[in-house]
């Protein structure tokens, strides 16, 4: 590992860490309001501020940290899981099967990414309690997110379909779903790997984007996406630059994980 | 004999590929609708709860809606009205859905349009320039304007050209420059690391010979479909530029619809945006099956 992987895993994990001691190190919460205090100025007592309603922009910012960064990864597993699903499957089947996962697949991916999140994010209801939109949200990642996943591990699947050891045991009585999961699946696992690490950034991208159109999670619950619906109000960049703190984190997060995945992951 | 023969493919190749766009677009409408159909309340009318309409009304607003409880009438309704240019009525804004295409299109086609062309530009002169002068300091900004552009949600960038009043097709520029810059640079060092190329600079011929004569062939159908996949990413970025930058475009009218869930707006939308994209992409597909024969001959 070069000095460069090794540095963003030690970013990702402090960023991973700090959120999750959100509650020691900001036991006030995210949503109590300092009524006496609306946009207030970094201070002592409020490291980033204070937002429109007066709640404290440090807490936001580390309990928003801990859901985008819980939840991207758990979208990432769907997704993830209905590509292996799919993609694995139609490439171990061959055939008519293919050639039907690519044809829907190519239908998926034809379509522009945050049109199909806003479309589909609409037809769910969006009156809904804070944790059900946060729920609706990650899951509507993952449920959409797979297709690119499908089509790389369709092509790696129908590639082992024809491989000896797959043919040996196919030779030696081994059918069905007892030889996709014993032979295949084993075998699909380092691009499998890729996929979801691939996935995360793509997902913390994609919930900051509907956040700020006010598809994402709802109020009071803080996200990123919602974090970053604050800047719509900024005047310029030099006032109030501590509004600025909640990109600047998602920057570090998502060069670090950039710089985390090798060419040959991203190529994988 | 040859030009016939292979005109005659391309024309094949062509038919073949409206025959499948038409195919896709049915079964995306079709996914839509469905969809849409099965989205929770889909039934509900918020006029049947004003109190000022008798039943006899009420039952008129739900007997309206009757025709569109079956997923497949629903849609066959919708497909017999698109083909005599019916495409229903916008729930929120109450206006015919083709009047509000036909009042944004020409937002979003110039919009995507430039930032396309000014994303291209800036993408290709950037890798371009890797690739002819090899200066470790070319190659290391690009590596941070890339990364860092990739980092930034589009919507943020859509804000910061509100904040810093910047045209929106800068900012669909900056969105799609980094996934044009990063797949072209890739391939044009690729190809100029081929032997056949490092042979033609070892004997002397110009930089733009071998561009025009070597390189081009080699990476240029790929970069061709890159460009059909970066229509669609232009259209995608167009939703939070226009929205947030207040232009009144078709990417404006999905998210104003996706907000008021005005689902018969959404499903022809989504039609509409399968079909531009699908047509890029086999455009793109053609072109490479056009430049083909040429070279083999």
């Amino acid at each position: 590992m070069n000095a460069a992987r090794k540095l963003s895993c030690i970013v990702v994990l402090a960023v991973c860490a700090l959120s999750l001691a959100a509650n020691w190190l900001s036991p006030a919460g995210y949503a109590k309001q300092f009524r006496e205090a609306p946009n207030a100025p970094a201070s002592r007592q409020h490291l980033l501020g204070t937002d429109d309603v007066g709640r404290d922009r440090f807490a936001r910012v580390l309990y928003g940290t801990r859901i985008s960064l819980l939840l991207a990864p758990a979208a990432a597993l769907v997704s993830t899981g209905l590509a292996a699903l799919v993609g694995g499957l139609a490439g171990y089947l061959g055939g008519i099967w293919l050639r039907m996962a690519r044809a829907f697949t190519d239908l998926f991916l034809s379509l522009p990414w945050l049109f199909l999140l806003i479309t589909v994010r609409a037809l769910m209801p969006l009156n809904v309690s804070p944790l059900v939109s946060v729920l609706i949200t990650f899951f509507i990642l993952g449920l959409l997110g797979w297709a690119a996943s499908a089509r790389v591990l369709s092509t790696s699947a129908d590639n082992l379909r024809n491989c000896d050891f797959v043919l040996q045991a196919r030779a030696s009585g081994l059918h069905g779903p007892r030889l996709f999961l014993i032979h295949v699946l084993p075998n699909l696992k380092p691009v499998l790997y890729a996929q979801f690490w691939i996935s995360i950034p793509v997902f913390i991208l994609a919930e900051a984007n509907l956040g700020i159109l006010g598809l994402g999670v709802a109020e009071p619950l803080p996200s990123w996406g919602s974090l970053l619906r604050e800047l719509e109000g900024l005047i310029s960049f030099r006032e109030q630059p501590w509004r600025l703190a909640p990109l600047i984190l998602l920057i570090v997060v998502m060069t670090s994980f950039q710089l985390l995945l090798s060419d040959e992951e991203v190529a994988a | 004999m040859s030009w016939n023969s292979s005109l005659g493919r391309i024309a094949r190749r062509l038919a073949g590929k409206l025959a499948a766009i038409a195919a896709l677009v049915l079964l995306g409408g079709l996914l839509s609708a469905t969809l849409v159909r099965m989205a929770p309340g889909f039934d509900s009318d918020e006029r049947e709860l004003d109190p000022s309409l008798s039943a006899e009304s009420v039952r008129a607003l739900q007997q309206s809606h009757a025709g569109e409880h079956n997923v497949l009438s629903f849609y066959l309704h919708y497909l017999r009205g698109a083909i005599h240019g019916d495409l229903g009525t916008s729930h929120a804004l109450g206006q015919p859905v083709q009047n509000l295409l036909r009042e944004r299109w020409r937002v979003t086609v110039r919009i995507v349009g430039v930032g396309l062309l000014l994303a291209w530009m800036l993408a290709l002169s950037l890798a371009f320039s890797i690739c002819l002068w090899r200066r470790p300091a070319f190659e290391v900004f690009g590596i941070i304007i890339s990364g860092a552009f990739l980092c930034i949600p589009a919507a943020v960038l859509a804000l910061f050209s509100v904040v810093l009043d910047a045209p929106g097709y800068l900012a669909i520029a900056l969105i799609v420059f980094p996934k044009i810059y990063r797949y072209s640079r890739n391939l044009l060092l690729k190809a100029y690391g081929l032997p056949h190329i490092t042979a033609a600079r070892a004997r002397g011929l110009s930089e733009v010979r071998i561009l025009a004569w070597h390189v081009l062939p080699v990476a240029g159908p790929q970069m061709i479909a890159l460009a059909g996949i970066t229509v669609s990413v232009a259209l995608g970025a167009s939703i939070p530029v226009e929205a947030l930058c207040g232009l009144p475009g078709i990417g404006q009218l999905a998210w104003q619809a996706a907000l008021s869930r005005d689902l018969p707006l959404l499903v022809n939308l989504t039609v509409l945006v399968t079909l531009v994209t699908l047509l890029a992409n086999s455009g793109a597909d053609v072109m490479i099956h056009m430049l083909r024969p040429r070279e083999e001959a």
